[in-house]
């Protein structure tokens, strides 16, 4: 495949080059405006739009996951540290805050709701700023392993300290019994939903501000080459621990919000599965981009909400999900959208579109014949007693014969094989097109 | 008169039973360009690692402008006033060349890694940063990931690093390591305009960079510095013709 960044040809710089400086295009100030603009609209319209139960009780859950998965990212993606504990500090943010909430009641103090998040994000930067002094004075596997580590010391004690976390139960709040501002009783999920927004925004903004300050650059270097970095005079380690409390603040509020959407915080809220989807979540988003993460709470809600209704494994889905992704495409859903930004600037990414829908079709039916097998493995296998008869994308079929596996392995095969085969043509249609793109 | 820019005082080095640096004494004055040669395994880059910080010596003291840096921290040592390049090109590759640059600036500029400001409303840092690319002739390349840069231009870029830091004593490991002739005619030209009022210390086994470019040359061998000389006197040198150059013109 033709690579749009071209590398710099040999023997050029001594040919003493004379151009000056530029200082490189940064978007201006309203390439900075404008994509939060667009933000804050989605937001406010989307309960428009999406007018059920069921979609406000989703946005709601992906607004929280949102500041999860950013706040995460300030961790692997931008500083390079993977963090196998960072339900720890939006566990622990949730925690403070229900019992916070429960005070401000039953003391009838003059607190909004609305600022409960504070709770949290003082909790997240406290517990960050404790634990991020052990764990970040290495990177790499030593970072990863400590954190494990830390989760799991934390998780295990969340069990014995009934008293504070309430055990498998959790403890339960009240959220419409604080002051009330404007007359909003937080009742209904709408007003939820909004306060959930605001927070998402807010955090948003303040977690791509700190990107660009040198905070947020020297993250980047330290994440690229930690021993460069202390030979220009910064410690690499405060840099990490600096990002580290900060990344566990913003993991606070968004346990917080949590809190105030479930009003119930239980001992799940700080284990190891938590922090396992927040790393799919940005992962699958893609971690190289600021709106990887926002991309990947999206569809990771998404797929856990809709996929646990059409089937019981759908965590194995997910599963698969993530290693396709690792495997193929390891830049997530936005790296992936980013290696079109080129070639749509430059006009020629339509090209690309006729060889996609032409590869597209192969892989549903690939997809198609691979969820068959699974589902009647799963049927065959573990849960034989439910008896041999199913019914597949409305099809009754019986397991127990040979004739179902035998049309799923044809249709999973053939759909690969012709996946396979429209793969040249998609090659071909991107190196035109990208060759195309920079002659424009 | 004023204390050496650079002085190391029975400077020692061992890995386990193995002496690499067996007792190096040298006095660097200030805004002297001094050069160590020396046959490979001499433990030049070693001296240059005890120099910054990336090791501690085994035993003596190391000072920088009269305090004593023995054992400190590199980033502590870049701060006094230090700074060093790599003979493996050692560069931010994902980062682009302006990122590159910019973050050497920033310390040298005194910021600290702050998040309550944005980067590009520092004053001066756009500015420097601009000058340095300007200065190291890689001003064309702003946007381009360093890891894309041509091999010449990242060893111009490890120089560029390393004066962006504004360092007054400049350590370079064979910055000329694999570059073209006319690179390293250019890169030679380069060096003595960007330490130019500073002092330099250079690894470097291009004798024509060499005694083109250094007031002082010191011949390291086998851990110890046998002599220190102008390049001259040193080109005539009898133990140095015999330890080292006859070796190289042989």
């Amino acid at each position: 495949m033709t690579d749009l960044v071209e590398r710099a040809p040999a023997g050029d710089w001594a040919g003493g080059q004379t151009e000056k400086a530029v200082r490189p295009r940064t978007g201006g100030r309203l390439g900075h405006v404008v994509p939060w603009v667009i933000a804050a609209a989605i937001l406010l319209a989307a309960p428009q739009i999406f007018t059920s139960g069921g979609s406000l009780t989703m946005m709601s859950l992906m607004g929280i996951m949102i500041v999860f998965a950013l706040s995460y990212n300030m961790l692997l993606g931008q500083t390079g540290l993977l963090s196998f504990g960072h339900a720890v500090y939006y566990g622990l943010g949730a925690f403070f805050t229900v019992h916070a909430m429960n005070a401000v009641t039953a003391g009838r103090l003059p607190v909004p709701l609305a600022a409960m998040p504070l709770v949290g994000a003082v909790t997240g930067l406290a517990f960050g700023i404790v634990l991020g002094a052990v764990s970040t004075r290495r990177a790499g596997t030593v970072f990863a392993m400590i954190s494990l580590g830390l989760a799991e010391l934390v998780a295990s004690g969340s069990h014995i300290l009934h008293s504070f976390f309430g055990g498998e139960e959790g403890i339960t709040t009240n959220r419409t019994k604080m002051l009330r501002l404007f007359d909003l009783s937080f009742g209904p999920q709408i007003q939820v939903y909004y306060l959930i927004a605001v927070w998402c925004l807010i955090c948003a903004v303040l977690m791509y501000a700190i990107t660009r300050t040198p905070l947020g650059r020297l993250c980047n270097a330290v994440r690229e080459n930690p021993e460069r970095v202390e030979f220009i005079g910064y410690e690499p380690q405060t840099v990490r621990l600096t990002a580290f409390c900060l990344s566990a603040m913003f993991a606070g509020v968004a346990g917080s919000l949590a809190a105030i959407n479930f009003e119930i915080v239980n001992v799940s809220y700080l284990s190891l599965h938590q922090s396992g989807v927040v790393l799919l979540a940005a992962f699958i988003g893609g971690i190289g981009h600021f709106v990887g993460p926002v991309i990947g709470a999206v569809v990771v809600t998404l797929l856990q909400v809709s996929l646990s209704d059409l089937t019981e494994i759908w965590q194995l889905y997910f599963g698969l999900m993530f290693i396709a992704i690792v495997m193929f495409a390891p830049g997530g859903i936005a790296g992936l959208a980013m290696m079109h930004g080129p070639l749509i600037r430059a006009g020629t990414a339509h090209r690309l579109i006729p060889s996609y829908l032409l590869a597209l079709v192969p892989a549903l039916v690939m997809l198609a014949g691979l969820i068959a097998l699974i589902e009647m493995a799963f049927r065959a296998l573990v849960k034989a007693g439910d008896g041999t008869a199913m019914t597949l994308f409305r099809i009754p079929l019986d397991v127990a014969g040979p004739l179902p596996w035998i049309i799923a392995l044809l249709v999973a095969g053939g759909g690969f094989l012709a996946f396979r085969a429209t793969w040249p043509r998609v090659a071909e249609a991107w190196d035109a097109a990208a060759t195309a793109a920079k002659e424009a | 008169m004023a204390a050496p820019a650079v002085e190391l005082s029975g400077v020692t080095k061992s890995f386990g039973a193995t002496q690499i640096i067996a007792g190096v004494d040298l006095a660097v004055p200030a805004g002297e360009r001094h050069a160590i040669i020396g046959p490979n395994g001499a433990g030049k880059s070693t001296l240059f690692n005890l120099i910054s910080g990336r090791l501690s010596p085994t035993s003596g003291t190391i000072r920088l402008e009269g305090a004593d840096i023995t054992g400190q921290r590199p980033a502590a040592i870049n701060r006094r006033g230090l700074a060093r390049s790599f003979q493996v090109t050692n560069i931010f590759p994902k980062l682009s060349v302006w990122e590159n640059v910019r973050c050497a600036v920033l310390r040298a500029m005194g910021y600290r890694p702050i998040f309550w400001r944005g980067i590009e409303h520092l004053p001066g840092v756009a500015a420097r940063t601009a000058e340095i690319l300007d200065s190291i002739r890689l001003g064309h390349r702003a946007a381009m990931p360093a890891g894309m840069l041509a091999y010449a231009e990242q060893r111009a870029l490890e120089i560029g690093i390393s004066i962006a830091s504004d360092a007054r004593v400049i350590l370079l490991d064979e910055p000329m390591a694999g570059m073209s002739h006319s690179e390293s005619e250019h890169a030679t030209a380069l060096i003595r305009e960007v330490t130019a009022g500073r002092t330099l210390l250079m690894v470097e086994h291009d004798m024509a960079v060499v005694f083109g470019l250094a007031d002082r040359i010191s011949v390291l061998v086998y851990g110890r510095i046998i002599a220190t000389d102008t390049p001259e006197r040193i080109r005539e040198n009898r133990a140095v013709q015999e330890a080292y150059l006859g070796v190289a013109a042989a």
